[in-house]
């Protein structure tokens, strides 16, 4: 079966420094995977590749069985593989339903338009107002500047304008990441809620959430592929648990 | 309320025709400078593209018309059309040079672009009269009725009615999913490739628009003055123009326009009480107005209103 996503010997070199070894992957459709690591495993920088924002000093990128390694990011999102950011990438001055109604306009390729009003395009922005109110917007928070939001509610909107672009193929770049434990309740959930063919790659600090989201785990150390496997046998791991887990086997 | 602002706005200026009828020439200097600054707002305010040199493309449109009429055709329509496009293929042809790397590097690029038309300019006296100016420019009554007067009637009403059209249009763009994806842009360049927007070709289109309109800016000067010297090409008028549009408020329509206005009669007042020292006082209002933020004169008027209501 051909993989939603996958790389094959993916490096990349800053200067002398191998940030991403070698790495060789595949998604299936409808996967729920995870990459976790250590801090300097090459985390980010792989997302960075993925996306496009980077570009390989190696390897390929198969987006569904295309080649996409030479593909610009924005590209790459028209294909249908999106991402959200570690930190959040945000809109201070637009309000939350501005933004997704932004994000809206683009993946249905309005933003050349220029003859006609956003505020014309009602389908639009009533999908801007459903989506944020899915994820328990209130309508006085999507009309508030985004820059006043709690950080909670900043990290939801960064993923709801990832999920305003329909993916195919979702990175999740840390989701959780500093949101307080009350709050990351609503960001799994808007993860949990994505349709079943939507492949999922999450990247990861929060071993909890990892445990319980991924049915697969690729464990990254000093930017290789260190083990790959189901939950289970990743957690027995003496490997992972040495490099990652920082419990010392022996000694 | 809001568009009862707006037509009171353009309803005084309209009606600055009778209530400074000897200010003529001034008010027609206005307008242009209005447009000017509504040019740059589409590119610094709205799009966040940094400019030293906007200039540049105000004397190319300038030089365009002046010389179309100096060489015999003196429609005035068709001098605004072929500043508007020479300027455009001047703003897609240095686009790229400009938008290559981040502000510091664009600020340098527009202003060497613009030095260098400049002293290119200077140096074809044959094309365009050098430090001499263009002489011999004669414009045609506009659509063959309205005959360019001494005294600037027809000027006046005329660069009121192109400045009218492209805020018009400038209004419209603005509004639209473009405009929406410019304000993008600038208030995240890194999130809109994330969001699938190819921000490299919007800021090009936004770029050569701004270009056009800064290009018909500059015809409307050449044909309302009969004249062109080098000045239209000078780093005074591209500083000028930011300062204009600071004093307004940036990422406003309105703000634009303002500051032209606010900005030129502030000279013009002020020039005349103290000849030398008017650029203290213009100089305390900017710094005044650049820390209260991004919303200039316009910012400060919608507070006022603001409170005045509650």
């Amino acid at each position: 079966m051909m993989a939603a996503l996958a790389t094959e010997g993916l490096t990349r070199d800053f200067g002398g420094f191998r940030a991403v070894a070698d790495v060789t992957l595949a998604l299936a459709q409808g996967a729920r995977h995870a990459v976790i690591g250590p801090n300097g495993a090459g985390k980010t920088t792989l997302v960075n590749l993925l996306t496009g924002a980077l570009r390989p000093s190696a390897g390929r990128v198969r987006l569904g069985g295309e080649d996409v390694t030479a593909l610009p990011q924005h590209a790459r999102v028209k294909r249908s593989l999106v991402r959200t950011f570690q930190i959040n990438q945000l809109f201070p001055d637009l309000s939350p339903e501005e933004a997704v109604t932004l994000a809206l306009l683009e993946r249905e390729g309005l933003t050349t338009r220029w003859w006609r009003p956003v505020a014309a395009h009602g389908a639009v922005l009533a999908e801007a107002r459903a989506l944020l109110d899915s994820l328990r917007f209130t309508p006085a928070e999507m009309r508030a500047g985004t820059r006043s939001l709690a950080y909670g509610r900043q990290r939801l909107l960064e993923i709801a304008l990832a999920l305003a672009l329909k993916p195919r193929v979702l990175l999740l770049d840390e989701p959780a990441a500093g949101v307080p434990p009350g709050e990351s309740r609503a960001v799994l959930e808007a993860v949990a809620a994505l349709p079943r063919d939507v492949t999922v790659l999450l990247i990861e600090h929060d071993m909890d959430l990892v445990f319980r989201f991924a049915e697969r785990i690729t464990v990254l150390a000093q930017g290789a592929v260190l083990a790959e496997g189901a939950p289970e046998a990743i957690a027995r791991d003496a490997r992972v648990r040495e490099v990652y887990l920082g419990e010392a086997t022996h000694g | 309320m809001r568009l009862a602002l707006e037509a009171g706005f353009w309803l005084l200026a309209l009606a600055s025709y009778w209530l400074l009828p000897d200010q003529l020439p001034l008010l027609s200097q206005i307008a242009i400078g209005a447009l000017f600054v509504l040019s740059l707002d589409l590119l610094v305010g709205y799009a966040g593209v940094l400019t030293l040199g906007h200039a540049a493309f105000f004397g190319l449109g300038a030089y365009a018309a002046g010389i179309l009429a100096q060489q015999g055709w003196g429609e005035p329509l068709s001098g605004l059309l072929l500043a508007a496009v020479l300027s455009a293929l001047l703003g897609l042809l240095t686009a790229p040079l400009v938008l290559r790397g981040g502000d510091l590097p664009a600020l340098m690029v527009t202003l060497g672009l613009s030095l260098m038309l400049g002293e290119a300019a200077n140096k074809l006296p044959g094309l365009t009269g050098g430090a001499d100016g263009l002489l011999g420019v004669e414009i045609w009554p506009i659509f063959g009725l309205f005959r360019f007067d001494l005294y600037g009637h027809t000027a006046f009403f005329y660069s009121l009615a192109v400045l009218f059209l492209l805020f018009l249009l400038a209004r419209l763009i603005t509004a639209a999913p473009f405009g929406l994806a410019l304000r993008g842009i600038r208030g995240n360049a890194r999130r809109m490739p994330a969001l699938g927007t190819p921000v490299r070709a919007r800021l090009v289109a936004v770029y050569a628009l701004a270009a056009a309109y800064a290009g018909v800016a500059g015809a409307l000067l050449a044909q309302t003055t009969q004249f062109v010297s080098l000045d239209v090409l000078s780093f005074q008028r591209s500083a000028e123009g930011l300062l204009m549009l600071v004093l307004g408020g940036l990422g406003a329509l309105y703000g634009a326009m303002i500051g032209a206005a606010a900005f030129t009669f502030a000279h013009h007042v002020l020039s005349e009480m103290s000849p030398l020292f008017w650029q203290f006082w213009i100089g305390l209002a900017l710094v005044a107005l650049a820390l209260a933020g991004r919303g200039g004169l316009l910012g400060l008027g919608a507070a006022a209103l603001r409170r005045w209501r509650a």
